[in-house]
């Protein structure tokens, strides 16, 4: 039965892949990965990795893949060549890709290790549960728990600082973060002078 | 199932995004395959620590989906950028380091 399963989940896994690099719409390709990325949870239950089967689930193909839809619809990168038009590398780059793959069956099925032929180690009822990888995460991996926090909040940053809109190309009804600072110190200043209301403090009139 | 069966659909998904990062010239979609490799990875990974009967596996392939969103996050600050100063989406003409 699990061999069943297992040919279902890799034929997805492979489709997926291959639907995300052959299709010529970026959108298409996004809905390719989300499949790719289903049928790899399947294969993650296979082997017994609970959470992480979940975890792809909800946020990769949830959260992760959200992201990439709205940023295909705002880019809208529809209908765009497959291949570059004036290179002559492509033969090249297939040909790059068939060596890397001669190459993984040589390493697989060339290697003498004794692990790769059988089943598996045998495992106990609560492999990978939340509760053990939680535990892992906590107590031995908590160096690199943290360090992936870490990175985690740089990568928010940097995107954010990124995206931002730039000087000169701006909007004239957005604000930047100058004009809301000067806008409080011309709020402070009314204050002063007199006490302002709700309508003064959401800023000029004019805005 | 051998394990050696989650290797060789392991070693066939990363080859197939190693591909589209040659080929392909929309960077949306070389991010999806950068992705690809991240996930055929991450199968590898979980199938040894299926093999070994431990979970320090799956703890890592954990954490290659934190560094995976991370690059997804700044990769599509990157392109959402670039769509903002008009440049054209595409790898072959983004060329020169110059803003």
């Amino acid at each position: 039965m699990a061999e069943v399963f297992f040919f279902i989940a890799a034929a997805g896994v492979i489709a997926g892949a291959a639907g995300t690099v052959m299709l010529r719409n970026a959108f298409y390709s996004v809905l390719a990965l989300v499949g790719h990325l289903l049928s790899l949870a399947a294969l993650f239950l296979l082997l017994r990795a609970e959470f992480l089967a979940a975890a792809q689930v909800v946020v990769y193909a949830g959260a992760v893949m959200v992201l990439y839809v709205f940023v295909v619809a705002y880019v809208g990168g529809m209908g765009q060549p497959l291949a570059g038009s004036g290179t002559n590398l492509r033969p090249l780059s297939v040909v790059f890709g068939v060596a890397l793959l001669v190459e993984f069956c040589i390493a697989i099925l060339g290697s003498t290790l004794d692990l790769l032929g059988d089943e598996g180690a045998g495992f106990f009822p609560a492999f990978g549960t939340p509760a053990r990888m939680g535990e892992l995460l906590l107590t031995r991996y908590l160096l690199a728990f943290e360090a992936a926090s870490f990175l985690l909040l740089v990568a928010a940053v940097g995107a954010v600082i990124l995206a931002r809109r730039r000087a000169g190309l701006e909007d004239p009804r957005e604000l930047s973060v100058a004009d809301l600072l000067r806008s409080n110190e011309g709020g402070t200043m009314v204050d002063h002078e007199e006490r302002g209301s709700l309508a003064e403090a959401a800023g000029p009139p004019h805005r | 199932m051998a394990i050696t069966w989650y290797l060789v659909t392991s070693a066939i998904v990363f080859t197939i995004g190693a591909a589209g990062v040659l080929v392909r010239r929309n960077p949306l979609v070389i991010l999806l395959c950068i992705e690809l490799m991240l996930n055929a990875a991450n199968l590898a990974l979980v199938a040894f620590a299926r093999a070994n009967g431990n979970e320090d596996g799956q703890v890592f392939a954990v954490i290659v989906m934190v560094v995976a969103a991370c690059e997804v996050a700044v990769g599509l600050g990157l392109i959402v950028a670039l769509y903002r100063r008009k440049l054209p989406i595409d790898v072959d003409e983004l060329r020169e380091l110059q803003g």
